[in-house]
């Protein structure tokens, strides 16, 4: 058994910053299904939010009130107020560890404006400000050495919860397959969001959302699940995020007709609305058969007249992108897109220094943390503005350090049962490789995948929602005899896929299920049959349960209004 | 679109003994990227078969393999530029142990990486209240070197990494040139030193594999070329590297062409004596094969006109400011 006393769980933005916090006062190791570098922080392009006013005259105030309203009132102001307050730190923080970013004329962090933001607030470096703030995190965590001890491409297999006090981790160690007990004090999940679930999505392969899953299965509820975000500039049938930063700095989406329509729905902020409005809008162009294309099944992204020298030296990743992935010369051409799954609101629900809550009460589970795109605090309520996902991360993975750093240094261990973890670890791992073997893997995934895309989207109608939810109950019992090729050996990742299409068939549903029962239009979950928002019903958390096997039950929590009432969301 | 074969290397480490290559066929579609071919292989034919992929989109490097002998991103290459006579080989990252079949053991890589001490180290005494300045020509000076996702395809190519297993490798220097030429770093010094030390800076043979495969704006060599002329500025000349550089000069502008008796020695160092001992029996093999250069130099009929072209050189480099003006005493 391994064991050391804080344990992180993901080394993306949020799991980097935490250990940083705490390395030095406490032993730490953090565990990560990939390489610290390739976590899928790095993928965010155009840049994160802080009120530093480089460039006008923003102000911390502007941006919480711009978070409220991005999040259709569903956010928690408290947890809005301390992210937008603490944001110019963060940012400062990052730039003294050595982050590059691009410049202003006066040599300042440059800004550019983002959907949503009322003023230039987007700190960027080019088009790949994520990947600069994950490589400058792991670059320091090079610096210290031997005290923050990694485990890379260990796959998380359970999370040990008993009594309500968490006890550590069980992992596999992908390069020899052998399942270890990770004892800790405290254990915190930074393991990225569920937006794999979709067909069409911006989410690396690996954001299988196990965390998210692996909590619920240790009893742990989930919140806001339903809420998932659908970015509006997905490149067409692949999916891949094309940055916001692209209508930042100024271009267009066109329908079929080349008109640009988002004059008809946001009349004010044209492009830069925020992302639920622009997403359903494209997809009511598309359904209105205004698309473009020989199916008129996607937008377009018109770059061309920002000339040559602002795409290649603003846009380059986006420039390259379209040219590599679907031949598309953005110089010359507009480029074909379509709504894209990318970002999940829901997750684990957490107080404001990311301790997770365990019921609609707000106890806690003890010894148990989550930050960033796992975590449900929830500062981007119904729908999350652009460039406030880098801040989350940034500032909660401070603040989750900050509070391990405070309670781990006092918490006794509490003991773990080594062999009975393992045998349970092994059992499920055995569930998937011995069965009838009758079921193709990818067929699955496929299918839950495109149900989806499809019924689970952008707009979600009663029907749909019904026929999605039977699917993915068929699903669940097919995985029951799912085919794995590979049985052991070494980096089997037959095993891992099998095991990540299990979680996801698990929250699948509770996306679902929060998405039928919630029975209004609010930010990025828009209902065909109830179109308005409803406060006086709907002004709360959903929380999901699980009850025994296979089971759910869904209880509600009141949202943390502080300054600002619901008023219409008007753009 | 045509059906095609994909030849994959198949290898468990502590399984099998050797590797060998397994055929599947597939019906390319128009735009499939050579991830997507890997994933329908995987999904529909072979579960077993290893790869690593994550983002899908460029930027975390994980899916870096070789494809037909040369290394570069699954995600981002479209399959069917990659098919000679019906055939695409894959193979795993070059110069790594493999664990299994296209995934390498990249702690040769990481261990490099860290030997540069990666991480900014600033002048503590200067840190403003906010953010430090840094003028956007400044900020453009590790603009491309900071694209490097770490993918390793630079690594895998290497030339010099295939018969020097402690060569600092592309990505590292590219990584030291990243806070040499950051303004904010205050140990560009130090840095410098560290990599001038034997199988670093000057190990490089120019072959440019590195940035022909690199599939971001990192380009080593290009790094490597510059981080050298920092070095040479910096007056940094006491390494084989250095010398054998200003040797060559000095051999152009006094004989108008290369003195291949003069460069071994000068690299080594005149008054290097267990260093020119070390060399001296390639000089003599060299001798007994006929193949050493005439003993007496020979100097071009019109090198007159070669040292205008240096001073004229030297004329025009005053003008720009004098950089580069420290290594002058040596020629």
């Amino acid at each position: 058994m391994l064991s050391h006393d804080v344990v992180i769980v993901g080394s993306g933005l949020a799991g980097l910053r935490a250990a940083l916090e705490v390395v030095g006062h406490l032993d730490v190791a953090v565990i990560t299904k990939v390489y610290p570098s390739r976590s899928h922080s790095g993928a965010a392009q155009g840049g994160v939010a802080a009120a530093m006013a480089n460039v006008d005259g923003d102000s911390t105030n502007a941006h919480i009130y711009d978070t409220v309203k991005g999040a259709d009132f569903i956010g928690d102001q408290d947890a809005i107020e301390i992210m937008c307050n603490d944001a110019p730190h963060v940012i400062v923080d990052m730039e003294r560890l050595g982050c590059p970013f691009s410049r202003t004329s006066e040599n300042k962090i440059a800004q550019r404006a983002f959907g949503g933001h009322s003023f230039k607030r987007s700190c960027y470096s080019a088009d790949r400000t994520g990947h600069a703030l994950l490589h400058t995190l792991f670059e320091q965590s090079m610096k210290k050495g031997g005290k923050l001890q990694f485990y890379n491409e260990f796959y998380l297999l359970r999370l040990i919860v008993e009594e309500n006090i968490c006890r550590g981790v069980v992992a596999m160690d992908m390069k020899t397959g052998k399942p270890e007990v990770f004892h800790a004090k405290s254990v915190m999940f930074g393991t990225g969001g569920y937006g794999r679930a979709y067909k069409i999505s911006s989410n690396a392969y690996a954001n299988t959302g196990d965390g998210i899953s692996a909590a619920y299965r240790a009893g742990v509820p989930l919140q806001d699940m339903e809420f998932v975000q659908f970015h509006p500039t997905g490149l067409y049938q692949h999916g891949l995020l094309l940055s916001e930063a692209a209508r930042g700095e100024g271009g267009y989406i066109l329908n079929g007709n080349n008109e640009r329509f988002m004059a008809n729905y946001a009349p004010s902020k044209l492009e830069l609305a925020p992302r639920d409005i622009v997403s359903r809008s494209e997809q009511t162009e598309i359904m209105a058969g205004r698309g473009a294309g020989p199916k008129k099944d996607y937008v377009l992204l018109d770059l061309r007249h920002l000339g040559k020298e602002k795409i290649l030296e603003r846009l380059p990743q986006i420039y390259q992108i379209a040219k590599d992935f679907i031949g598309v010369d953005a110089l010359d051409n507009p480029v074909p897109i379509q709504p894209t799954a990318h970002y999940s609101m829901g997750g684990i629900p957490a107080d404001n220094d990311c301790q997770v809550v365990a019921n609609e009460r707000g106890d806690l589970v003890k010894g148990f943390f989550a930050a960033g795109e796992c975590s449900c605090i929830s500062v981007h309520g119904a729908n999350r503005l652009g460039t406030n996902s880098l801040l989350e991360a940034l500032v909660f993975g401070t603040r989750a350090g900050k509070k391990m750093r405070e309670v781990t240094l006092d918490a006794k261990w509490a003991p773990v049962n080594e062999s009975r973890e393992i045998s349970a670890a092994r059992r499920e791992i055995d569930e998937v490789l011995h069965n009838k073997g009758t079921e193709n893997l990818a067929a699955i995934r496929e299918e839950l995948q495109t149900t989806m895309t499809d019924k689970v989207g952008v707009y979600r109608g009663k029907d749909d929602m019904e026929a999605a939810h039977e699917k993915i109950r068929e699903l669940q019992d097919r995985f029951r005899n799912v085919k794995v090729d590979n049985k052991k050996g070494v980096f089997n990742t037959n095993l891992t896929e099998a095991l990540e299409l299990g979680h996801m068939l698990e929250y699948s549903e509770l996306i679902v299920a929060g998405a039928q029962t919630r029975e209004e239009s609010r930010g990025a979950h828009a209902r065909n049959d109830f179109p308005d928002r409803d406060d006086g019903n709907w002004m709360k958390h959903t929380m999901a349960f699980r009850t025994g096997e296979g089971g759910y039950e869904l209880k509600y929590r009141p949202v943390r209004v502080t300054r600002f009432q619901p008023e219409e969301r008007k753009y | 679109m045509s059906e095609i074969t994909f030849r994959i290397y198949r290898f468990e480490a502590g399984k099998d003994a050797s590797p060998r290559y397994d055929e599947y066929k597939l019906a390319l579609e128009e735009g499939d990227t050579l991830l997507k071919c890997l994933n329908t292989i995987r999904g529909a034919q072979d579960g077993t078969l290893a790869y690593r992929m994550s983002c899908g989109s460029a930027i975390c490097g994980s899916c870096a393999m070789r494809a037909n002998g040369h290394a570069l991103l699954a995600c981002k290459t479209q399959a069917a530029g990659l098919v000679k006579n019906g055939v695409i080989q894959l193979d795993p990252l070059g110069n790594f142990p493999v664990i299994r079949d296209l995934v390498v053991d990249l702690e040769p890589f990481w261990s490099s990486l860290r030997k540069v001490s990666p991480w900014l180290q600033p002048n503590l005494a200067d840190e403003p209240a906010r953010e430090r300045l840094q003028t956007p020509a400044q900020f453009q000076l590790i603009d491309d070197v900071t694209t490097c996702i770490l993918c390793a395809s630079c690594w895998s190519d290497c030339n010099v990494l295939e018969v020097d297993k402690k060569f600092l490798g592309p990505a590292t220097l590219a990584k030291a040139h990243r806070f040499i030429f950051d303004t904010r770093d205050a140990k560009g010094r130090e840095r410098m030193e560290k990599i001038t030390e034997p199988n670093g800076l000057w190990d490089c043979t120019h072959c440019g594999e590195c940035s022909t495969r690199c599939p971001t704006e990192t380009k080593p060599l290009a790094r490597i070329e510059e981080t050298r002329e920092a070095v040479m500025m910096a007056g940094i000349t006491n390494s084989p590297g250095a010398r054998h550089a200003l040797g060559f000069r000095e051999s152009m502008r006094w004989f108008g062409a290369l003195n291949e008796n003069y460069l071994p020695v000068r690299s080594v160092g005149f008054f290097n004596i267990p260093g020119l001992l070390g060399i001296m029996p390639v000089g003599l093999r060299m001798m007994l094969k006929r193949k050493a250069p005439p003993m007496f130099p020979h100097w071009i009929d019109k090198v007159g006109e070669v040292k205008r072209i240096f001073k004229r050189f030297h004329e025009l480099r005053k003008n720009v400011g004098g950089a580069g003006t420290k290594t002058d005493g040596d020629d």
